[in-house]
């Protein structure tokens, strides 16, 4: 970025993005805060503080909890196998973990219904066994784990890649153990890239809503999550209690970009180069 | 070059299937890898593949030529190559202005053009709805002048661009930010316009990375749900999309069938991304000649 003084052309251009980005992007935003707080603080309050609220919340939590850390030693191995070693079929791999990003997220709900729903190739073996997985926390554990497949994986590869082997070359060479060697050296190295691929796979996580609706069945305080939540209580006409669990998400969502720009700014040279700005 | 070619085959041909390394951990961590994968996503994906053929062939072609079926495909990836065709423009803007200008806040709007990324789709769906609804602060006097966008395909495009905009600017901004400038400078300095520099020289530079940036957006626009249901009115045969079509199927327990509709969606983003991707390869040959 260069420090040009804005001509007239570039101001029209600079007012038409900022017109743009406000228009598509920050009034949505600023929607969601309003119609929460359109009957007031207490009724805001209280639409938080309603039992099922809290139940699609606490599963929110722990269904991101599940599988964020499984996704993160995913995309650690990943990297690993693909950034520090050459071998046939590398770039496959590349694209395999990448393509759950341009699958349709009913679609990534849709296909384990497909395996393990009444009709589905195991349902009848889990009926017998009396295991529930569709329109059950599995399911959406399962669901959520498919469509945050790719977000460590696709910040560490490139980051490690740049990186080289050097550095462990030389601490396996210098007779370190291979956990330590990992432990040492590469985990420092790449410990920014990984906080931000499971910054974003968090929110992914929590956020998700097409994947997770197919398998959950929408049972209130069973398997709720807070953005089917949000939907049921909007198809109940509950505006100002839809809105109001929508801010919970709208904040994650704040804090999320938050925490993710001062990644960028702080630790530029330790993120992948793609991310540098 | 043929020969060079056949050389270069050969070669691939004898090289042992991984590079010898002194670093540890290759077994473990491709076994993590393709265990995961497996379990994760081809296992899942594979059924996705094979389940609709439990209707046979015609039973396959009945359910994926059924009017309503063509309908909703019909709007999902026509909205969504125009939402992606329009964030092209939109995003190519952002991204100019990001990269180019210095301004108060400049940061702070770089972040929030990450929010679609990190807003959960349903939260973007009812927001969009109240502001376009028939009573909402934009949707108001927007009926006042005869144009109603939600519950029609206008809103279902207007979600679609949401979801899009960052993909576009993303993949443009860094390629724009290392764009020399000694180059347009060049052009300025050898008599062309500002708009000839624009078109013939900095365009040219980023129509690979522009492709990329409406391929992403055109694959998640194609497929997504949550914040298009909301606000499309989910008409049948009008506003209805494919992903709800899906859900309906599933409702009514009709596997195959939906896993039909699964499949139709997936073979026909490939087929998009594809088009786009040997639009890319033209362009590069062209660049090079």
């Amino acid at each position: 970025m260069t420090g040009r003084r804005p001509s007239p052309g570039s101001l029209a251009l600079i007012t038409g993005a900022l017109v743009v980005l406000g228009l598509i992007v920050v009034l949505p935003l600023i929607m969601v805060f309003h119609e929460a707080f359109r009957l007031g603080a207490g009724a805001y309050i209280a639409a938080l503080k309603e039992p099922d609220a809290w139940a699609a919340m606490h599963l929110t939590m722990l269904v991101a909890a599940i599988a964020v850390p499984l996704n993160a030693v995913f995309g650690l191995a990943a990297a690993w196998a693909i950034a520090k070693f050459e071998f046939r079929g590398r770039s496959l791999l590349i694209t395999l973990i990448d393509l759950p990003f341009s699958i349709s997220p009913v679609v990534s709900g849709l296909v384990w219904v497909l395996l393990f729903g009444a009709n589905g190739w195991f349902g009848p073996l889990l009926q017998d066994l009396g295991i529930r997985v569709i329109f059950n926390i599995t399911g959406v554990v399962l669901a959520t784990v498919l469509v945050t497949l790719p977000f460590v994986a696709r910040e560490l590869i490139p980051l490690m890649e740049q990186q080289g082997a050097d550095e462990e070359t030389a601490a396996i060479t210098l007779g370190a153990g291979p956990w330590t060697t990992f432990f040492r050296v590469t985990l420092p190295n790449v410990k920014w890239g990984l906080l931000y691929g499971v910054l974003l796979c968090n929110a992914r996580a929590m956020g998700e809503f097409g994947a997770v609706s197919v398998v959950s069945g929408h049972i209130r305080g069973l398997t709720n999550t807070l953005p089917l939540h949000v939907e049921i209580l909007y198809n109940e006409y509950d505006f100002v209690g839809a809105f109001a669990v929508a801010t919970v998400l709208a904040g994650l969502a704040l804090v999320t970009l938050g925490l993710k720009s001062a990644l960028e700014w702080r630790h530029a040279g330790e993120l992948a180069a793609s991310r540098r700005h | 070059m043929s020969r060079a070619l056949s050389l270069a085959v050969a070669a691939k041909a004898r090289k042992p299937w991984r590079k010898d390394s002194v670093l540890p951990g290759f077994p473990l961590a491709l076994g993590i890898t393709l265990t995961w994968l497996s379990l994760i996503f081809l296992l899942p994906l594979s059924a996705l593949l094979l389940r609709p053929w439990e209707l046979g062939l015609s039973g396959f072609w009945t359910v994926v030529t059924d009017p309503r079926v063509i309908a909703a495909l019909r709007i999902s990836f026509g909205a969504a190559a125009l939402a992606a065709t329009i964030n092209a423009g939109l995003g190519l803007l952002i991204a100019w202005v990001l990269s180019r200008y210095a301004f108060p806040g400049r940061r702070f709007v770089d972040a929030l053009v990450d929010l679609p990324f990190a807003l959960p789709t349903a939260v973007a769906g009812i927001a969009l709805t109240a502001i376009y609804a028939p009573n909402g602060p934009l949707g108001a006097p927007l009926a006042e002048l005869g144009i109603r966008i939600a519950y029609t395909p206008l809103g279902i495009l207007l979600a679609l661009i949401f979801v899009g905009l960052p993909f576009v600017v993303r993949t443009v901004q860094p390629v724009l930010e290392d764009l020399d400038r000694e180059v347009e400078e060049a052009a300025r300095t050898l008599g062309a316009t500002p708009r000839q520099t624009a078109w013939r020289v900095v365009l040219p530079a980023l129509a690979p990375a522009l492709l990329t940036g409406v391929g992403l957006a055109f694959a998640r626009a194609a497929g997504e749900y949550g914040s298009v249901i909301f606000i499309a009115g989910n008409m049948p045969l009008r506003s209805e999309i494919a992903p709800l079509l899906i859900v309906i199927k599933l409702e009514q327990f009709d596997y195959a069938g939906a896993a039909a509709v699964g499949l139709a969606m997936l073979a026909l983003s490939f087929t998009g991304l594809l088009l786009l991707n040997s639009l890319q390869g033209a362009l590069a040959r062209r660049g090079r000649a």
